[in-house]
């Protein structure tokens, strides 16, 4: 916990954050670790929900507490006006930075982040029943709780970005919890659209953000008010960055995902959908007020939308029945308020905002933890069908009485400070020359909101007890209401002592979001004296008392009005955005892969072709060389062998015979052109590639029919034709032309002995220079390898296996299949050709051939055993799994790359010497030739483990012979002549 | 000699291009192979050709040495050809083994095709 470094914490001044040198900080805990914590103890509930639900649960809670003591030990720099930052570098040259940075406004967002979050984990450690997985559901939180603290201390916007995406994700996850319910899984589906689609917009946003500064840095950002105002592009990025935070917080019209996320379990909706998620909305207008808001597009857009979410939401949510949807829209048009008041641009609007996103979080989070109890003890949050559940549940019936009249803004709790100030600053709001629209707009919203806040309390637990409740309530044990009556007393505490509690965190938050500027005069207090807000709050609350009397006359009215049900909506737009794509989709996509092929190559072509027609080409530089009889014979023949391929390709076996021919002519090509490295591999690939395909031919038809139109044939012709053009002019031109550019060759081949101790500079670029590039390439053809491994095993174990133990060959199988003279020539081959594959392993560095061409040949030397003695016999002598020599390969290589961090290099420098052992040759050692091990190993391991797949497709009972060369004389007397007859027959 | 590896090269591309637009399985792996020969062959070229100066360094004279890093890259290329057409075969035969056709389109979209 108490790590710190000079590079990962740092203070500096809050104010002119450019200015003041950096300090090396005093012991903090890195911000780095309480961002990651969440993410690390994540994995702790999943697998600790093995050893029960008690140890989950407190995995987790002890991660969000840990995060929490960091947190607060970096409280008092804070509350002294320092910034605790800590940055890394990422991806620079994005502009993409993991810096964090610890102000007032993060403190006071993360601290309701980890505070709530560790209530909520209490709390639905009692509330989730014994079917539901615990170590999911925290697990999940945890990330979610992760992604969040990421949010509010990342000072960097495009990290902030990321960390917005992973809200959304992991409340998709906690949304859609119960997994068996329709209602879950539609509502996260549609959180996840609405709120994701929100995200896009504001990536858009932020990334104009970020031109028009020149910097993601949030600290940069903000200073940059006046450049950001000025800019054309300042609207459209407010429009975009809005739309992502009226998405997450769910302000009109966006409003609907909300409630239907109330599918969600309890302690979700309680964490999520009042003090977080939807709160990152709020957090961000917040984070960006200081440069954003004070312009008349700010004021219009964000107050309006948060003036009319707060009386819709508020209107909507009396007239709800269900506990939770009632609290849903309840947040709805809380969450209005305050984004009202963040629009008013005002700074002790500002102030009012900051203190009722503390004040909501603790009575609504309450609220929905009571809504929790009622459901879980009760089995039903139908408000219709409950009642009088003061005599039986009294302490459930006290903390709901309480956060219910805190949210109907009564003294002396804390919704009523709050509310009071949020009253007063509208007085003072002109909306279009109107001086009484707002007040009287506000005043509604209040009068609904006091209204729903009553009901809550007279409809479920006042009047007369019921008998037909669905279940036998009572109160809970302890654990379930021991979180929401914390929030309570924290309830009461700040409405009496709000100075004293919450007044620094108030003052240093609302620093933050008005941008370092000084304080405006404000008091934290219940009397301010008979003030217009005052009789508005008196009217809001009698009006409240009298609506509530009327709520059957008005609940009647309210559902004759006709009104837009936002789920029909949504669903008709994803319908839509659905169809035209699959439209689109089956159009293009059609299945015929060959019509793909076509256009993209087509499409390729014409490219091609614009660029030759539009561009300019130099004239030609170099000298071509002399054309001798050589080359033109070899010429003639690999054009006679592709030209046959075209004419005989339905014939697949003489095919494969041209292709061989044209493999022999590009080796022996490259050879002639001063590649001896690339015509030994070539010449190695070409044996190996020539008997896999043997090997499929085997189990495939061996014509090819006719199943082409005559037109078809003219447009493929038509196209191929092209290409070729295309792909030998270009490199026609090219040869001809000396380089453009200075090319980076030479410096290999001035360093190559200089730098990696070798003199075959292509064995010395793909060992050392290079020596990343290869250890990717062995890593991928391992994984080719694995994947052909990983196909045979499957295609073997369906009904395919049957039908191959009982086919019939193409061809009349070879009367000997293991003749006596390849089987001994191929035995007293093998030492020799191993001992090849070892000379041109160690000569590599130096002289042509290398790891590569080495595991290729002893791939070859093995291939022949199972050729000439047959896959049985070759199995059982082998003495190692081909998947290790791929593993041990690419970990040798790895363990030589690493081996470079020991002597304070990068990864994979290589290192060499030279020994003198007389009376030998002095000769020369190199780190590479581990590398080169490596190498060897996974090209020997994946090309057999490859071929050796496929040999297991041909095994068939009784055509293994047990002896492939039956000569052994420890054996018995000779087999009888009959048991001779029956072998040959097979 | 520039013309006759420039016309191999072409000759290569477009009979690989043409088997790749077959519609079986086996030609397009026939295809895949003259192609991987052509574009092999193509990036090696890039270098410029060279006769009789392979990039193997001589320590007791000045003589000179054609590209090595085109060869270099060919040279991996190669053998994860090699990879890439293992695989396609296995998935060509996995494919043609538990569907017995080795058709390489979807049988509904293929009738349409066939009015081409």
């Amino acid at each position: 916990m108490q790590t710190c470094n000079s590079w990962t914490a740092r203070k500096i001044s809050l104010l002119r954050l450019h200015h003041l040198p950096v300090k090396p900080g005093v012991l903090l805990v890195s911000l780095f670790l309480i961002a990651a914590l969440p993410f690390l103890g994540a994995v702790f509930p999943a697998l600790l929900i093995r050893a029960g639900r008690n140890a989950a649960a407190s995995a987790a809670g002890l991660t969000s507490f840990l995060a929490l003591v960091g947190l607060l030990i970096n409280a008092p720099a804070v509350m002294r006006g320092e910034l605790v930052t800590a940055r890394f570098d990422w991806i620079p040259l994005l502009g993409l930075n993991t810096n964090f940075m610890l102000d007032g406004l993060g403190l006071l967002f993360a601290s309701l982040i980890l505070g709530i979050g560790l209530l909520i984990i209490l709390y639905a450690r009692f509330y989730l029943s014994r079917e539901d997985p615990m170590g999911q559901f925290y697990t999940y939180l945890l990330l979610f709780q992760g992604a969040m603290v990421g949010i509010v201390l990342s000072d960097n916007i495009l990290l902030l970005l990321i960390f917005w995406e992973l809200t959304s994700l992991s409340s998709f996850l906690l949304i859609g919890y119960w997994k068996h319910l329709p209602a879950g899984r539609q509502g996260a589906r549609m959180a996840l659209a609405v709120t994701g689609s929100g995200g896009l917009a504001m990536i858009g946003g932020m990334l104009i953000l970020g031109n028009i500064v020149g910097s993601y840095d949030l600290s940069v950002i903000l200073q940059n008010k006046e450049l950001i105002q000025a800019s054309p592009f300042y609207l459209p990025a407010l429009i975009l960055i809005l739309l992502g935070c009226f998405t997450k917080s769910a302000q009109f019209p966006f409003h609907f995902w909300l409630p239907h996320a109330m599918a969600a379990p309890t302690p979700v909706s309680a964490y999520l959908h009042s003090a977080t998620m939807v709160k990152a909305g709020l957090f961000l207008m917040a984070r960006m007020w200081p440069v954003l808001a004070g312009t008349p597009e700010w004021f219009y857009i964000v107050a309006t939308t948060g003036l009319v979410t707060m009386v819709i939401g508020a209107a909507i949510a009396l007239f709800k029945d269900d506990l939770k949807a009632l609290l849903a829209f309840s947040t709805v048009s809380h969450l209005g308020l305050i984004t009202m008041l963040l629009g008013f641009g005002t700074k002790i609007a500002a102030v009012a905002a900051v203190f009722h996103i503390i004040n909501h979080a603790t009575f609504k989070a309450a609220l929905f933890m009571t809504a929790g109890i009622v459901d879980h003890e009760a089995h039903t949050r139908d408000i219709k069908r409950l009642g009088g559940l003061r005599h039986l549940m009294p302490v459930t019936f006290t903390i709901a009485l309480i956060a219910a009249l805190s949210m109907a803004g009564l003294p002396p709790l804390n919704g009523f400070l709050s509310k009071e100030m949020m009253l007063e600053e509208t007085v003072h709001t002109v909306w279009n020359h109107s001086h009484l629209l707002v007040p009287g707009l506000a005043l509604i919203g209040a009068l609904f909101s006091a209204a729903y806040s009553f009901r809550y309390i007279a409809h479920v637990f006042l009047g007369p007890k019921r008998d037909d409740y669905p279940a036998h309530p009572h109160d809970p044990g302890v654990g379930m209401w021991l979180a929401p009556a914390f929030l309570v007393v924290l309830v009461v505490a700040i409405g009496f002592f709000s100075k004293a509690i919450v007044g620094p965190l108030v003052a240093i938050a609302s620093t933050a979001v008005i941008g370092g500027d000084k304080l405006p005069y404000y008091s934290l207090k219940l009397w301010h004296g008979f003030t217009p807000a005052l009789y508005m709050s008196i009217a809001a609350t009698i009006g409240g008392l009298i609506l509530l009397a009327l709520h059957r006359h008005a609940e009647r009215l309210w559902n004759a009005a006709p009104r837009p049900e936002a789920k029909v909506i949504f669903d008709a737009v994803i319908g839509a955005a659905t169809w035209a794509s699959r439209t689109l989709s089956d159009t293009l996509h059609n299945g015929v892969i060959s019509r793909y092929a076509a256009i993209m190559v087509a499409f390729t072509v014409g490219l091609g072709y614009y660029a030759y027609s539009t561009g300019t080409i130099s004239v030609p530089t170099r000298v071509p060389l002399p054309a001798t009889i050589i080359p033109i014979i070899g010429w003639i023949c690999l054009v006679g062998a592709t030209v046959a391929i075209m004419y005989f390709h339905r014939n697949r076996l003489l095919s494969l015979v041209l292709i061989g021919v044209v493999g022999l002519i590009v080796s022996m090509a490259f050879n002639y052109l001063s590649a001896p490295d690339l015509a030994l591999t070539q010449i190695s690939v070409e044996v190996v590639t020539m008997i896999l395909l043997l090997l499929s031919l085997n189990f495939m038809p061996t014509v090819t029919p006719v199943d082409s139109t005559n037109a078809r044939k003219v447009r493929d012709a038509v196209i191929s034709v092209f290409a070729g053009l295309g792909a030998g002019g270009l490199i026609y031109a090219l040869m001809l032309r000396d380089f453009a550019l200075p090319t980076i060759s030479d410096f290999h081949l001035a360093n190559s002995y200089k730098g990696g101790g070798g003199t075959n500079v292509v064995n010395v670029i793909l060992v050392d220079f290079r020596g990343f590039d290869t250890f990717g390439e062995i890593i991928v053809l391992g994984i080719a390898a694995l994947v052909i491994f990983a196909l045979t095993e499957s295609v073997l174990g369906t009904k395919v296996r049957a039908y191959l133990l009982n086919r019939k060959p193409h061809w009349p199988q070879s009367g000997d299949a293991h003749p006596l003279m390849m089987v001994v020539a191929t035995r007293v081959m093998m030492p020799i050709a191993l001992m090849v594959g070892a000379y041109i392993f160690f000569r590599g560095h130096n002289q042509p051939g290398g790891g590569f061409i080495a595991g290729l040949v002893v791939a070859i030397a093995y291939l022949m055993q199972y050729m000439a003695s047959g896959y049985t016999w070759a199995i059982e002598r082998q003495r190692f799994y081909y998947h290790g020599s791929i593993g041990w390969g690419v970990l040798i290589a790895a363990a030589t790359g690493v081996g470079a961090w020991f002597n304070e290099r990068p990864f994979l420098t290589s290192d060499f010497g030279y020994i003198h052992w007389p009376p030998l040759e002095e000769f020369e050692w190199a780190t590479a030739i581990l590398f080169d091990t490596g190498v060897f190993l996974a090209v020997l391991g994946a090309v057999m483990l490859a071929l050796d797949s496929l040999s297991r497709f041909a095994w068939q009972p009784g055509m293994v012979q047990e002896h492939a060369m039956d000569i052994n004389p420890q054996r018995d007397d000779p087999p009888e002549p009959e048991g001779e007859q029956e072998r040959e027959e097979a | 000699m520039e013309a006759l590896f420039a016309s191999a090269v072409g000759v290569l591309t477009a009979a690989g291009i043409f088997l790749i637009l077959r519609r079986r399985t086996f030609p397009v792996i026939l295809g895949l192979s003259l192609l991987t020969y052509a574009v092999n062959a193509f990036l090696f070229a890039t270098g410029r050709l060279a006769l009789n100066a392979p990039p193997v360094l001589n320590k007791y004279k000045e003589v000179a040495y054609t590209d090595p890093l085109p060869q270099a890259l060919v040279l991996t290329a190669i053998v994860i050809s090699f990879g890439m057409t293992a695989v396609i075969v296995m998935i060509a035969l996995s494919a043609y083994l538990s569907s017995k056709t080795d058709h390489i389109d979807l049988p509904l979209a293929e009738e349409a095709g066939e009015d081409e």
